[in-house]
């Protein structure tokens, strides 16, 4: 029961994108079709678990002090591993995804599971932390994807929607629409919920990830220094 | 040669804009943008490190992955490499000049994981010819001067916002990512800028 609790927390309660508002740059950058949405959140579900199984099971062997390296390096394994599979296996969608798979390593969500989930609980939690928040991160780019894709381009996962008459607003698969669907969609998730969106991962800084990385030793010292 | 500088500089601050044409740096994007000063801080710490670590990553990619053949190695090489970079620049900024470091330090540890770092030095592997040292250095400089305009710009944008009438539910995040859709909206139409050059 506190398991099927830890794998809705990370798909409704505390969505990452709607809620947290962690990892935008991958979100807004490759959901210009349904079909890079799901691309994008699978390999990244895969390197949550598998990051977060890894950091849970040495969170007694990392002294504090070097945590985040040691973070980054076990982070940045995963992604290796994803991306030469990726290019093994589905080269189109290594195409598709490009630069933005290496870039994995500094995705917010990871970085904030492992800080405020991974480090602190045990291996199964763990894993079961990063399920749930992987397919909450998948769901949400491929819900903004799919909007996107209907707009931008008249169709869904590659079939046609509209007739040849028709002239999709070509914008919304361009970097503006992105933005766009974005907000708006965030907007739409607190009419529903009529909720604010919480404050991010780490419930350190009023502006959502602002290191790109939920920095949350960081980002607490800059609080200090500002201060 | 000066040509090709100059289109590297107009593609990489106008044409390819990190934040708002290739989404990269989005966070700092939208967490640092609100008043003017501290967006000029950070987008100068930001030009600071991506000039820094292009030449770093460009040598660790040259004389140790390269003869090595461990190129598959270079997401992990790289992040370590610039977390160690911001480091370093740290240090020697406390040391040696105290009034830029009283300015840039409190972004520069920020900088660390900002993907548009990593992004810049992963997009500079794909630059080819005979200056490829000096143009990643310039490329890593002017794609840090396109963060910076469009930070500045978007920041002017966002003090704005405070004071206007908007809806409850668009209030904060919505309202700045739609905000952004305009902005990046202006920047499309440099677009085809110098079709006719290259």
């Amino acid at each position: 029961m506190k398991l099927f609790k830890i794998f809705k927390n990370g798909i409704i309660d505390e969505n990452p994108t709607f809620r947290l508002v962690l990892g935008t740059c991958p979100t807004l950058a490759i959901t210009t079709s349904a079909i890079n949405g799901i691309g994008m959140g699978l390999a990244t579900t895969a390197v949550l678990i598998g990051s977060n199984v890894v950091i849970s099971l040495l969170r007694k062997f990392i002294p504090g002090k070097v945590r985040m390296p040691a973070f980054v390096t076990v982070i940045a394994g995963f992604v290796t591993i994803v991306q030469m599979l990726l290019k093994a296996y589905v080269p189109a969608l290594d195409k598709a995804l490009g630069i933005y798979i290496p870039l994995i390593v500094v995705n917010c969500i990871i970085m904030a599971r492992a800080e405020s989930f991974a480090s602190k609980n045990p291996v199964l939690d763990s894993a079961v932390d990063g399920l749930g928040m992987g397919i909450g991160f998948t769901l949400a780019i491929t819900a903004i994807g799919s909007v996107r894709e209907i707009l931008g381009n008249g169709s869904i996962f590659g079939f046609r929607l509209l007739g040849e008459s028709a002239s999709p607003a070509l914008a919304m698969i361009l970097p503006p629409g992105g933005f766009l669907v974005f907000g708006l969609a965030i907007g739409l998730v607190n009419l529903l919920t009529n909720r604010q969106v919480l404050s991010a991962g780490c419930g350190a800084s009023e502006a959502g990830c602002e290191g790109c990385g939920g920095h949350c030793g960081i980002q607490a010292s800059e609080k200090e220094a500002r201060s | 040669m000066l040509e090709s500088i100059l289109i590297t500089f107009l593609s990489a601050v106008f044409i390819n804009n990190f934040v708002v044409v290739k989404f990269l740096g989005i966070c700092p994007f939208l967490g640092v943008s609100k008043k003017i000063n501290t967006a000029v801080g950070m987008g100068v710490a930001v030009i600071f490190v991506m000039t820094f670590s292009s030449a770093a990553t460009w040598a660790v990619q040259e004389f140790l992955l390269k003869p090595l053949e461990l190129e598959y190695l270079q997401t992990i090489a790289f992040i370590l490499v610039i977390a160690a970079l911001v480091q370093l620049v740290e240090m020697v900024l406390q040391k040696t000049s105290q009034s830029l470091y009283k300015a840039l330090g409190v972004y520069l540890p920020l900088i660390t994981t900002n993907c548009a770092v990593l992004g810049v030095c992963l997009l500079n592997l794909e630059i080819q010819g005979e200056a490829r040292f000096l143009m990643s250095v310039l490329n890593g400089a002017f794609s840090g001067v396109g963060f910076t305009l469009a930070i500045v710009l978007f920041a002017g944008i966002r003090e704005r916002l405070e004071t206007a009438d908007i809806p409850k539910c668009l209030e904060g995040f919505p309202i700045s990512l739609i905000s952004a859709s305009l902005v990046s909206l202006a920047f499309l139409g440099f677009q085809g800028l110098f079709q006719g050059l290259i």
